[in-house]
């Protein structure tokens, strides 16, 4: 214990030092809190704030302070509430949605927001050209997927229609109850054509409109500055509709990329929000300040992928021997430490009301059976595999732990593989690997986000496994109106997914954050949102 | 000496020519790319993304394409900041980098050469082995002790400056130390044995005979000739304090071009990758050049050829 008694006396004796020379600074956070103006960090650098072309979490947090689509999110529970539509009408079949536009919704350049924005902005979102990354959100519209695909030249035949300034009516392709929480996402939001087209064709990506002397916005913020690796500014827009009840004045949104530095600006005062904490300081935080350390569940789920392409992984046994060998609830108290939940099913719990199937239980003396079944009693005869884990976090440990686990259970062999994540993801691609690290968020609160990645025909199941049962039930579930009915179908479907462990669940994720007591309005929620227009600061 | 400086200028053409043209099919021949995600975006938008970018065409053409806009000074748009060119990346966060190296090798400098002269003409004292002592540890001390050490002690625990970020001048003071102070001792090291070597040389006996006084001895015969090793470890030294300030950066979370140097690689924003690469060769190449040049004006032994 003598280090840390040297670096103390130090730095009382430089203390007494600021004491005596009188030499106070009022922190950025001290200031905010008597100007309410926010600090938060992103995580990332922010690449771009077009809505329809941003993707990132660093870029949907800015994006969702910029714009407002037809409905928003209550703080609290993510349940759509009215937006730019003051109300919505839904047909008895559930196809026909006619939303009603506030006469009061403005561009931050004080003209109306109208339907025939939104019209242009699906317009430009499902344009072939544009490779929007989220365009296939809107498939759900009638024909949208036809046009997206450039198999149908005229938008007029697409679902979308505005026979009034104020009134849009979006068709569908099949019942979706869960239509309404897909709207919140930025891909739905529209953007002012118009401002666009002054620099270029709208429906191109890289035009510079999304910068602060060009931007044209609709939500209850305005960009004020954007400098690239250091802040972006956003400011209380004064033509927002709900302008009265927005008690911010202003956002800096701070990127950081080493988690240690934003824990650091948090103590110096430089921040109310991170957005994440390092492992080794949250027992720390735990035991000294819990009172601004927030753990909640995360819509992500880590998983290893299966290809069960491969000799000896093809064999369902194996697979569920593999799985049943780890100890999760070791793995989340002893290695990741941040509260995470042991995943025994693919969709994370408290998902939209989902009842989570059971899935396989932990069991050392299960798995050995299984794999002794399998024809490889104790392990033998059973080549050892690789695991392809990316260089980051604290991927290695997690797989070291997992490793420890087969080899001590089971007598298998497993050689980590460690590489650089776009490495990894061009060997999940051609599918050239054996057992490989993912993690999966959802982009709304519903279980048809987790399960429909897995169908046969998906760009993101990379597993080679296929289950015409599987399809057929989320097909199916797709099409059914009746909640309670449609996660029974679901549920159906994920428990095949994990009867059959083409994915090994391990955990399923939470945010892990510092977030100052002066914050007010910030509700931990499964999907990280927080629609800033209700947060304000008291100290 | 203006024939030496052209002929080195000339030289630099083939030089970055053999670095563009190894850097741009290396990058490619990495696996993955710029749209390369967890989530995998379809086939269809992967295509039309390619094609915005032109990377649908050959990979001899797209070379050749992209000598075409270089000899232009157009680096071409960045892949992962879509609305950004990369000159203006480069515009925007060189002048950051070129602040915090040269606020650092000032630093850098005033430490390391007074340490060094004064461990020097107190040879064997307690001064030089408080010098010395001083100056190892500063080799050991990695910057990501020292940097979270000062932030601890001046940001947090004094709150007399911000933990991170490059705000105000105020900011400019713990990573231009902490990158500083690395160099310093280098440069301490190196000033106190080349001037030792000169301190015993005869010119200096002489212009001591002539009556020169100490502080003329010291500061005016024998820096010059104590200085050689100090200018030929400057060279290479300005280099690493330009492109390696990518842990300072981090560090204290500075919006330098360090980081975009490193992060394009994983980001396999192609375009950037080519920009920082270009930009960081022809700095070094332009730097050892200065160098020599020096070198030649401080040491009478040396010529121009």
């Amino acid at each position: 214990m003598r280090r840390p008694s040297v670096l103390r006396l130090l730095s009382s004796a430089l203390s007494l030092l600021a004491l005596t020379g009188c030499w106070s600074r009022e922190s950025p956070v001290q200031a905010g809190n008597r100007t309410q103006i926010l600090h938060r960090s992103l995580g990332a650098d922010v690449a771009e704030l077009d809505p329809h072309v941003a993707t990132g979490l660093p870029e949907l947090n800015v994006v969702s302070t910029l714009f407002e689509g037809l409905v928003a999110e209550d703080p609290q529970d993510l349940h759509p509430v009215p937006g730019v539509a003051e109300r919505w009408d839904i047909s008895a079949d559930g196809l026909t949605y006619t939303f009603l536009l506030r006469t009061n919704a403005r561009w931050s350049n004080g003209e109306p927001v109208t339907a025939r924005d939104f019209l242009a902005s699906f317009r430009r979102v499902l344009t072939p050209s544009f490779g929007a990354d989220y365009a296939d959100m809107l498939h759900v519209v009638q024909g949208a997927e036809a046009y997206h695909r450039g198999q149908m030249a005229d938008f007029a035949q697409v679902g979308f229609a505005a026979p009034e300034d104020r009134t849009l009516i979006i068709t569908l392709e099949h019942p979706m109850p869960h239509f309404l929480s897909l709207l919140s996402h930025p891909v739905w939001f529209p953007v002012h054509l118009p401002t666009l087209e002054k620099s270029g064709p709208s429906a191109q990506r890289g035009g510079s409109w999304t910068r602060p002397e060009s931007f044209v916005g609709n939500g209850p913020f305005n960009l004020r500055e954007w400098r690239p690796g250091k802040t972006i500014v956003v400011e209380k827009s004064p033509h927002y509709w709900d302008a009265a009840h927005v008690r911010l004045q202003a956002i800096y949104f701070h990127p950081a990329d080493s988690v240690e530095a934003e824990e650091r600006a948090f103590r110096a005062g430089q921040l109310h929000i991170t957005e994440a904490l390092p492992v080794s300081k949250v027992d720390t935080y735990r035991r000294d300040q819990p009172g601004v350390l927030r753990i909640s569940p995360f819509l992500d789920t880590y998983f290893y992928r299966l290809n069960v392409t491969r000799p000896f992984l093809n064999d369902r046994l194996v697979r569920r021997a593999l799985s049943r060998a780890i100890d999760r609830t070791a793995l989340v108290e002893k290695v990741t430490r941040g509260g995470q939940q042991p995943a025994h099913s693919f969709t994370p719990p408290n998902t939209a009301g989902y009842e989570l199937p059971a899935g396989l239980a932990d069991d050392s003396a299960a798995a050995r059976e299984l794999l002794a079944a399998a024809g490889y009693p104790g392990g033998r005869g059973l080549p050892a595999f690789d695991l392809l884990i990316n260089s980051s976090g604290n991927h290695r440990v997690i797989a070291e732990a997992v490793q420890e686990m087969w080899r001590r259970e089971l007598g298998v062999t497993a050689r980590l593989v460690n590489m650089e994540q776009k490495t990894l993801l061009s060997l999940r691609r051609t599918r050239d690997y054996q057992i490989l690290r993912s993690d999966w968020a959802g982009d709304y609160l519903d279980p048809a986000a987790f399960l429909g990645i897995f169908t046969s025909g998906s760009g993101n199941n990379h597993t080679g496994w296929a289950s015409a049962d599987y399809d057929a039930l989320i097909y199916e579930a797709a099409r059914t109106p009746d909640t309670a009915a449609r996660h029974a179908l679901l549920r159906r479907a994920e428990t095949i997914l994990l009867a059959e462990v083409p994915i090994i669940p391990v955990f399923h994720y939470t945010t892990v954050r510092l977030v100052h007591p002066a914050v007010r309005g910030w509700h931990d929620n499964p999907l990280d949102h927080h629609p800033y227009k209700q947060v304000w600061l008291e100290p | 000496m203006f024939r030496f400086v052209l002929r080195r200028l000339l030289e630099m053409i083939p030089v970055l020519w053999v670095i563009v043209t190894a850097t741009f099919f290396m990058i490619r021949f990495v696996p993955g790319g710029p749209f390369t995600a967890e989530k995998a975006v379809t086939p269809e938008v992967l295509r039309n993304l390619e094609a915005h970018y032109g990377l649908d065409r050959p990979l001899s053409r797209q070379y050749l394409d992209y000598l075409g806009n270089l000899l232009h000074g157009n680096l071409g748009p960045s892949f992962k900041y879509a609305n950004r060119t990369v000159n203006e990346i480069i515009a925007d966060k060189l002048p950051v980098s070129l602040e915090l190296g040269l606020l650092s090798l000032a630093v850098a400098l005033s430490l390391g050469l007074t340490l060094g002269i004064l461990a020097a003409i107190r040879r064997n004292t307690g001064i030089d082995y408080l010098c010395s002592s001083v100056s190892m540890t500063g080799i050991c001390v990695p910057t990501f002790v020292l940097g979270p050490l000062l932030v601890l002690v001046f940001a947090i625990h004094l709150g007399w400056v911000n933990a991170s970020g490059w705000y105000g001048p105020a900011d400019r003071v713990l990573p231009c130390l902490t990158l500083g102070c690395v160099y310093a001792a280098y440069i301490a090291r190196l000033t106190r044995g080349g001037m030792l070597e000169v301190l015993g040389q005869d010119f200096i006996r002489t212009a001591r005979a002539k009556g020169a006084s100490e502080t003329r001895v010291v500061l005016r015969h024998a820096l010059r000739g104590g200085l050689l090793p100090v200018v030929s470890f400057l060279g290479p030294a300005i280099a690493g304090i330009l492109t390696g300030s990518f842990v300072i950066e981090t560090i204290f979370q500075i919006p330098g071009l360090g980081r975009e140097f490193v992060n394009s690689a994983f980001n396999r924003d192609y375009t950037l990758v080519l920009g920082t690469v270009i930009l960081y060769a022809a700095l070094i190449v332009v730097l050892n050049l200065v160098v020599d040049v020096v070198q030649v004006w401080l040491n009478p032994k040396l010529k121009f050829e």
